[in-house]
């Protein structure tokens, strides 16, 4: 695809990552969003990663029902994909970027 | 998939579970104390069955009778409207959210379709929250309603099997006792959709939703309780302004307390007849053909407490307040009196107005507000009319079960088909259930209709044998002579019988 993929310069991404514990599927998640970051949001984005084993409370008040979950938080409005975000492409349509 | 037949038979194990009291009317009967505690009891029906209701009940029972806390997880309703639904039964929810006795999840699998999917994931984190709902409010009852929006929704079967069975799992480790509804298709069948009782299959229970002769009759059934004991069978219930009512059928003690004071009949010859009166907490059959004084018998009875200084309800299934206050003035009775003072009850209604178990559940709430020492029936083949054979004989027993236990008296008729002779299905199925019978009959004799009246059946006492002839006038009910020199009054066929044949009769009588 020659479609131009970079994340608009002076945007903030604030994305959250909610994950449960050190299960593949997390290990999965982190391992692959770190990397379509620094290729596409490098400097522009702030990620909290969260794990609902130990913060059920903020599971409860996303009404999360499946893990891992990527949240994009800014800019508005949200954007929610569910996996461990194994294709980039998806992942950049998910977040609005494509 | 490995598929249990329906009427398999598991070996008894002798194990012993406590059991968690549900609070739900005649629950914890059917199921010898409640349910198995600190394990997941599996709900199945059809659609409309009142899952939900038996779900959110549970929760209200623990939290108002036992001050249990509890979880409720939707997977269907939204909260707000489960909320809004159960405010006609009293049970007001947001209360007890504010004060930290309950939390709904909402887990409508719905919010996913706006998100994106790439990749694997999982449902762990619905334990996770369920987890912390529980430790948050310290939920000792957790009920999740229904599990089939989440298969019908997320759709990989295999994927929301496994997510039921660590929910099964957890909720079992975590000490808590677990509802899960699921729906079904059919009343008779496959237990549930999905196969979902091979993972929560220890305890099931089915609500059904059957139309019978154009009538709804819901049921409730304890398929298994493994390692524990419950009653068998489908036992009819319904959902009152109080909620789930459950009648078992043998509710049914038989240790009703038997009484040997008498009470009167309000007829001195008839008292008589039944050697001092009936007994106070007796139920009493009056079985007879139409116009023999059925309605005089039961209006005498009722009178007779009345003056007697005793409460009394009197059901009227069959005659308007109006028409039963003048038939009784024709007899010289004055009713309106007795209700002025507060002694008397006449509950009017047509049977057809309302289901049976709504009639029996009406005749229970009218008995405890008004707690009467007797009661009067007028006519129980009113409701024959209107119930099958089946929701007839359960009424008919779960009412002299009832009666028996609260300690009350109380006369029953019924109206014979035939004019002379012949039986009811009322009679064939309360008699084995009452104390006494009366029978009231038409006697042809010499070109004439008179009346015969005899007890057939008078537990605990003596009782007259002979037929009595009988009277109605302005003044009420005489009854006179036993019928001499005739037999088979009873089938309606009187014949003479000559002087010779009656001594012969006598002397075997005597020789025995």
């Amino acid at each position: 695809m020659a479609k131009e993929r970079k994340a608009k310069p002076g945007r903030k991404y604030v994305l959250k990552l909610y994950v449960t514990g050190q299960t593949p599927n997390s290990v999965r998640a982190i391992t692959n969003l770190k990397k379509i970051l620094s290729e596409e949001f490098k400097g522009i984005y702030e990620l909290r990663v969260i794990d609902v084993i130990k913060n059920p409370q903020l599971a409860e008040e996303e009404k999360i029902l499946a893990t891992p979950m990527l949240s994009r938080v800014l800019p508005l409005p949200i954007k929610r994909i569910i996996g461990d975000l194994s294709e980039k492409d998806k992942v950049l349509l998910g977040l609005d970027i494509l | 998939m490995n598929k249990r037949t329906f009427g398999e038979r598991k070996n008894k194990v002798v194990e012993h579970v406590a059991k968690l009291r549900t609070g739900i009317e005649g629950l914890d009967f059917l199921g010898n104390g409640g349910f198995p505690k600190g394990r997941t009891t599996l709900c199945v029906g059809s659609s409309g069955s009142g899952k939900t209701v038996l779900g959110v009940e549970y929760i209200w029972r623990g939290m108002e009778g036992f001050d249990e806390a509890g979880v409720f997880v939707t997977f269907e309703e939204k909260p707000e409207r489960i909320i809004k639904n159960v405010k006609s039964f009293g049970w007001d929810l947001d209360k007890k959210i504010a004060e930290g006795k309950l939390t709904i999840l909402d887990m409508a699998p719905s919010i996913m379709s706006s998100d994106t999917l790439v990749g694997a994931y999982d449902f762990t984190v619905l334990i996770e929250r369920i987890k912390y709902a529980i430790k948050k409010v310290k939920a000792k009852r957790v009920v999740i309603d229904s599990i089939n929006a989440f298969f019908t929704q997320v759709g990989a079967t295999d994927k929301v099997r496994k997510v039921i069975f660590d929910f099964v799992d957890s909720l079992n480790s975590l000490g808590v006792t677990t509802l899960i509804t699921a729906e079904r298709t059919e009343e008779y069948g496959p237990i549930s959709k999905y196969g979902v009782e091979e993972f929560v299959s220890d305890n099931v229970v089915i609500v059904r939703l059957v139309l019978e002769e154009e009538r709804i009759r819901r049921t409730i059934q304890i398929l298994k309780f493994r390692g524990s004991t419950h009653k068998q069978g489908e036992y009819p219930f319904t959902i009152t302004n109080d909620g789930i009512i459950i009648l078992p059928l043998a509710g049914m003690k038989l240790s009703a307390p038997s009484s040997t004071v008498r009470i009167a009949s309000g007829t001195k010859e008839l008292d008589k007849m039944c050697g001092g009166g009936f007994f106070k907490d007796s139920v009493i059959l009056v079985s007879g053909p139409t116009g023999t004084g059925k309605t005089l018998i039961t209006t005498l009875f009722t009178e007779a407490a009345c003056k007697a200084g005793e409460k009394v309800i009197l059901f009227a299934y069959e005659e308007s307040r109006e028409q039963l206050m003048r038939n009784a003035a024709s007899w010289g009775v004055n009713l309106k009196k007795w209700q002025n003072k507060g002694l008397l009850r006449i509950f009017c209604e047509y049977p057809e107005v309302m289901g049976s178990e709504d009639h029996l559940i009406t005749i229970k709430k009218e008995i405890e507000a008004f707690k009467p020492r007797r009661i009067a029936i007028d006519s129980l083949s009113a409701m024959e009319r209107v119930l099958t054979l089946k929701s007839f004989r359960e009424f008919v027993l779960n009412l002299t079960s009832y009666i028996k236990q609260r300690e009350v008296a109380a006369l029953c008729t019924s109206t014979t088909k035939t004019l002379l002779g012949g039986e009811s299905v009322t009679e064939a199925h309360i008699s084995t259930l009452t104390d006494a019978i009366l029978i009231l009959r038409y006697v042809e004799m010499h070109g004439e209709m008179r009346r015969g009246l005899t007890v057939i059946k008078m537990r605990g006492s003596w009782h007259e044998k002979e037929i009595r002839e009988y009277i109605i006038d302005g003044k009420g009910l005489h009854i006179e002579e036993p019928f001499k020199g005739v037999e088979s009054i009873m089938t309606g066929a009187a014949r003479s019988v000559t002087q010779y044949e009656e001594e012969e009769l006598k002397k075997l009588t005597k020789l025995q």
